[in-house]
């Protein structure tokens, strides 16, 4: 690993005002993307801040909101009581990621922020627009079984690596940010971005801004939700496709609906057409095949990664039936 | 070929070195670091919060390695598995893919099970760590060690010390509590050589044991 300086912050307003100061440094939670970035040589920052010290791992119900600090761990999150009676779908997609050891040290605020695992972004000998805009994108003609069907440009092709999001979209939460210019608030599906004509923008945050923590509302998808991730191997693996399904039953009718898929896109991609389309039908196999259909629109492959255009459809239907105990 | 750096953190015309200077310029500490040689610093003493250490500095670092009080002086990119194996020769962590993807190099700090590749020492400032070489006490090996033994839990042996670790871990977090749950919470512990139906009977038998761990 290049070497770096290091500085250590325990306010956000002094995280903020310490990365401003300085053109290449980078913030440092639990390190667990940032510091294999560093020793790849994707990401050398010349200076990082440590903002481990900040007290931002608080999880409370503030409001009728459930509140997550930016700091607080992916395990610590999954297993906290309030979560899995609140927000069980959030828990669920949490522990479907990485590994324990890795949840131990990861926090909500870098799963946000964690890159994507584009093999060619991986690599500084090969072309990548996300990691040097300009050198073309390797994986559009290259390999791309893991890439991208919905939303690419010809910038990038990569996906969103993260579980947690895909569950963070579904369920409409709200990224608390602070900056140079004060606290704003963005809609979690505003906060990632399509890579467009820059594709080294994984998000709309300005620089200097700091996640302080997530927001969920209530909800009434306690009972019938499911995250179900395909992938390589059982466990410890990147998903090819995973879907959070979220749905609130009257009977055998669907009063409401929130479907989102992961490993598909460059953000976690909220299906809102195929959840109108379910609002007030039944909850039946027929009805979830003509939503996939719904959800699948505009979906194109690159080659290796066509099968997704089958799988996706599959999983979407399979995450569906599990969570309204149909499968 | 030359290492790239992000091309979203460099500031037009300003050199690296000057990057640098403006960074230390914010520590009033610096100074007094420059002529005090890192032997005599002594990190309590010291507050590092909110202040910084230059490109190559030392930064002192005081943290319990299996139960023993260390004071340090580390270069920032030091991962606590190359503190463990390069500068205190505690051999017993093992680098695997030094990447996180491996679990080899698991231990825990602060009682949670982590990966020491992916820990960069200097934010463990105050931590307890504990390493296979601490499990045992004395020449009683700890239970884990004692049932991977009799369930021939590793065939080379490179990646035990993180299995057991992360064993323990997988106890103690309450999610031994079938070999479905084991697997599922063991998987972040790569074994080469297959030994996996060894290594979940002994996990299971030390959570059936009921001992301590």
């Amino acid at each position: 690993m290049i070497n770096f300086g290091y500085t250590r912050v325990t306010t956000p307003k002094a995280a903020v005002e310490a990365l401003v100061k300085n053109s290449n440094a980078q913030w440092l939670a639990g390190g667990t993307n940032l510091v294999d970035l560093m020793k790849k040589g994707v990401i050398v920052p010349q200076n990082l801040i440590d903002i481990n010290n900040l007290p931002l791992k608080e999880i409370k119900k503030d409001n009728g909101k459930l509140h997550i600090g930016a700091l607080a761990l992916n395990s610590d999150v999954a297993e906290n009581d309030l979560v899995r009676q609140q927000q069980p779908l959030l828990s669920l997609a949490l522990q479907a990621g990485a590994s324990q050891q890795i949840r131990n040290m990861a926090t909500i605020g870098g799963n946000m922020m964690q890159r994507t695992r584009c093999s060619y972004f991986y690599n500084p000998d090969m072309p990548c627009n996300k990691r040097e805009p300009g050198t073309g994108c390797g994986a559009l003609k290259g390999f791309n079984r893991m890439h991208a069907i919905f939303g690419t440009s010809e910038k990038c092709i990569a996906v969103h690596p993260s579980d947690m999001c895909i569950a963070l979209v579904a369920l409409d939460a709200t990224v608390l940010i602070t900056g140079p210019k004060g606290e704003r608030r963005i809609s979690f599906q505003n906060f990632h971005r399509l890579p467009g004509d820059a594709p080294q923008r994984d998000n709309t945050l300005e620089r200097g801004e700091l996640i302080t923590g997530i927001e969920i509302p209530d909800n009434a998808f306690k009972d019938h939700f499911h995250y179900l991730k395909i992938r390589d191997r059982t466990s410890y693996a990147f998903a090819l496709v995973s879907v959070a399904a979220a749905v609130s039953l009257q009977g055998d009718t669907i009063q409401d609906v929130r479907l989102a898929m992961g490993g598909v896109a460059h953000k976690p991609w909220r299906l809102v057409e195929a959840e109108n389309f379910l609002k007030g039908k039944s909850a039946s196999e027929a009805n979830f095949r003509q939503a996939a259909a719904v959800a699948m629109k505009g979906a194109q492959g690159f080659g290796h990664n066509n099968f997704k255009l089958k799988l996706a459809p599959n999983t979407l239907v399979e995450a569906l039936k599990t969570a309204t105990g149909k499968a | 070929m030359a290492r790239k750096k992000s091309p979203n953190h460099q500031q037009e015309g300003q050199q690296p070195e000057e990057g640098r200077r403006n960074f230390l310029k914010q520590s009033t500490l610096l100074t007094a670091l420059a002529v005090t040689p890192p032997s005599l610093l002594k990190a309590a003493e010291l507050r590092w919060d909110e202040k910084a250490a230059s490109y190559f500095e030392k930064v002192p670092l005081a943290l319990e390695i299996n139960g023993k009080a260390q004071q340090l002086s580390v270069e920032p990119r030091v991962t606590l598995l190359d503190l463990l194996r390069e500068h205190l020769a505690q051999t017993g962590t093992k680098k695997g893919c030094d990447h996180g993807q491996c679990g080899a190099c698991t231990v825990h700090v602060d009682g949670k099970r982590v990966l020491s590749c992916l820990s960069l020492a200097v934010t463990l400032e105050g931590k307890k760590v504990t390493t296979i070489e601490g499990l045992s006490t004395g020449d009683q090996l700890h239970p884990m060690q004692e049932a991977f033994i009799k369930h021939d839990g590793f065939q080379c042996g490179y990646c035990t010390p993180g299995q057991i670790m992360s064993g323990v871990g997988c106890i103690r977090e309450g999610h031994a509590n079938s070999e479905e749950e084991i697997r599922e919470y063991m998987s972040g512990n790569i074994c080469r050589c297959g030994a996996y139906p060894n290594i979940v009977k002994a996990i299971a038998e030390v959570k059936k044991g009921g001992q301590k761990v």
